[in-house]
């Protein structure tokens, strides 16, 4: 009991993570209808500014270096995952399916292979930052820890997930995303301009994943400039588990990947933890391609 | 020669039904020669809200549109007529932006002097500037949005304003409650006009087809227009719906002071309600006028009916109608 307890906060904290990263693809998917095979590198490029910021900003309070990180995490990711719209994927907007996807691949081996060239293949650790946790249960000599990162993470997200939900339903904005997301068409003869909101919707899925770099360079203290491929194939897969083009369905789909990665991880093999995920990755696209909310295409005769 | 010798009976036409309008569609008359004068003439109104000059759109081999001339005078009605495959739509996409034209000017002149060029302007531009709202021949709403919401979606340029940018409407500030209730109580006028206030918070997928029609008018009314373009906006309908909405169609001219520009097949609302027709055939305009003078033009019946049958009654009222 006690060692399930512990799994499921480690997988809720996993889970947290891989949603953030997860809403970026789905909206994306939702507003241009093409997969952003570059996302998982804006995550990346997110851990990678943070272990940079958390070094520049030593000298500060911990909370300080932290909104400082967290801000300009936030502003380099975001400019990288405008850009990549700008030059990878809106030049081919019209253009056949198949380009923007292959342009989309590009762009990921060239992030990740620039960051590899800029800061060196060697693993980036940064010393702990946050230390500590309470302890929850004391079963039998093994103790239940909730550490005070775990709870950071998991109150973030669900911060996130509040605001984005807000956002996406009450505003304007939000509306005008929805809007371009069901007919992109229809909505510039209202006058709402699509490329800019293509643009905000890229950008608001760099912030979150920039922010899932940040949570995850503080949680696992050690970035590579590889990490973008997993998390963003894990993510991708929460993605389509949920129902890609539903950000419900997103979180929801992190959630349970960051779950069963995490039991597996407890109660089989380590090594096998990502065969599981992607077992699922499988299944879903065999037995239910749109997901848990997604709307199946039904075609009109 | 079709009209040369043709009955000299005057065309007199009881606009509220189908019938009567293809009767007078079908009825050979003599003002051909008052009807070739005007086909003629490029009417270029100096009131006229949108004057379209020269328009011309090639694809491939196809003159789709071909050295097309016309007006619309704001609070008219204009019909742009012709059989199938006659280039209306074609001229809507100009209009709207889809396509630009190889050759013509579309100006808009608002009534505070502005001047528009719309062929010169990205579609979501021609929405807010040259305030030119479009209907299409099948409905596109956003489905899977309330029908509140649909009309919000058309107003969004003062709402980004009134929540600067989106943070304001995050955290409901004051000016974002202000623009989000004027947006609201505006379409929930459009909706009341359009009879569809009750079911505002339904999705706008789940109505019935008439009622898509309706919402998918309030919506382009909602985004401010001076210009209304509606493809078709009574293909589907029964005949009592067809009926209400040239009744709206009308009210909503004379109201708001609106300019239409329609394209419709369905003879009975063209003939009632048009102030103004422009007839196209193969792209080009064959003819132009009052309802009256285009039913009477023979070159409108040749091109409805094809020359041969052009003197055969029997056939007619099936193919103007169609």
């Amino acid at each position: 009991m006690a060692y399930f307890l512990q799994q499921l906060i480690n997988g809720v904290t996993l889970g947290s993570v891989y949603g953030l990263i997860a809403i970026g693809y789905t909206m994306v998917y939702g507003i241009i209808g093409m997969i952003n095979f570059a996302h998982g590198e804006i995550y990346m490029i997110g851990a990678f500014v943070a272990v940079i910021a958390f070094t520049l900003f030593a000298g500060f309070s911990f909370f300080a270096a932290l909104l400082l990180v967290l801000v300009f995490a936030m502003l380099v990711s975001g400019f990288y995952g405008w850009t990549v719209e700008r030059l990878a994927y809106r030049p081919l907007r019209h253009s056949f399916r198949l380009a923007p996807l292959i342009s989309a691949i590009g762009m990921s081996i060239f992030l990740q292979n620039f960051v590899q060239l800029a800061q060196g293949a060697r693993n980036k650790p940064i010393p702990p930052k946050v230390q500590g946790g309470f302890t929850l249960l004391n079963d039998g000599g093994f103790a239940v820890q909730i550490s005070y990162l775990q709870i950071g993470i998991i109150v973030l997200t669900i911060m996130l997930m509040v605001g984005l939900n807000g956002v996406i339903h009450t505003t304007s904005l939000g509306r005008r995303q929805r809007a371009c997301e069901q007919d992109k068409v229809m909505a510039s003869l209202l006058g709402v301009d699509v490329d800019r909101t293509v643009s905000v919707t890229f950008v608001t899925g760099a912030v979150l994943a920039a922010l899932a770099g940040v949570m995850v360079t503080l949680y696992y203290g050690v970035v590579d400039f590889f990490i973008g491929f997993h998390a963003g194939i894990k993510a991708f897969t929460a993605a389509v588990l949920g129902g890609i083009g539903s950000v419900h369905g997103a979180m929801l789909g992190g959630l349970l990947i960051g779950l069963i990665e995490a039991f597996w991880a407890g109660y089989f093999l380590t090594e096998w933890k990502d065969v599981a995920a992607f077992s699922i990755l499988v299944m879903v696209l065999i037995f239910r391609p749109s997901g848990i909310f997604g709307h199946p295409e039904v075609e009109k005769i | 020669m079709i009209s040369g010798d043709g009955e000299g009976g005057s065309v007199e036409m009881e606009t509220e039904t189908t019938a009567a309008a293809s009767a007078a569609v079908s009825a050979t008359a003599t003002a051909a020669a008052t009807a070739t004068a005007t086909a003629a003439a490029t009417t270029t109104a100096p009131d006229a809200l949108l004057t379209v000059e020269h328009l011309s759109i090639r694809f491939g081999g196809l003159l789709a549109v071909d050295d097309l001339s016309f007006s619309a005078l704001p609070g008219e009605i204009t019909a742009i007529i012709g059989p199938n495959g006659a280039g209306k739509t074609t001229v809507f996409n100009c209009l709207t932006g889809f396509y630009s034209p190889d050759v013509g000017r579309l100006l808009m002149r608002h009534s505070d002097g502005a001047e528009v060029y719309l062929e010169r302007l990205e579609s979501d531009q021609i929405a807010r500037r040259g305030r030119l709202a479009r209907t299409f021949q099948n409905v596109r709403l956003f489905p899977r949005m309330t029908v509140l919401e649909n009309l919000l979606v058309a107003q969004h340029a003062e709402l980004m304003r009134g929540s600067l940018y989106t943070v304001g409407g995050l955290f409901s500030l004051p000016s974002y409650r202000r623009a989000q209730q004027a947006a609201v109580e505006k379409a929930c006028r459009y909706l009341n006009l359009v009879g569809l206030l009750s079911r505002a918070d339904e999705e706008a997928g789940a109505l019935a087809h008439g009622a898509q029609r309706r919402l998918e008018i309030a919506r382009a009314l909602c985004s401010d227009p001076v210009l209304l373009c509606l493809d078709e906006p009574a293909a589907g309908l029964n005949p009592s719906e067809s009926k209400t909405l040239r009744h709206f169609l009308r009210r909503i001219c004379e109201e708001e002071g609106l300019a239409i520009l329609l394209i419709e097949h369905d003879m009975g609302v063209v003939m009632g309600i048009s102030d103004h027709i422009v007839v196209l055939d193969y792209g080009r305009k064959i003819s132009e006028g009052t309802p009256e003078e285009v039913a009477g033009d023979p070159r409108v019946i040749a091109a409805y009916l094809g020359e041969e049958d052009a003197d055969d009654g029997s056939t007619s009222s099936t193919a103007a109608t169609a």
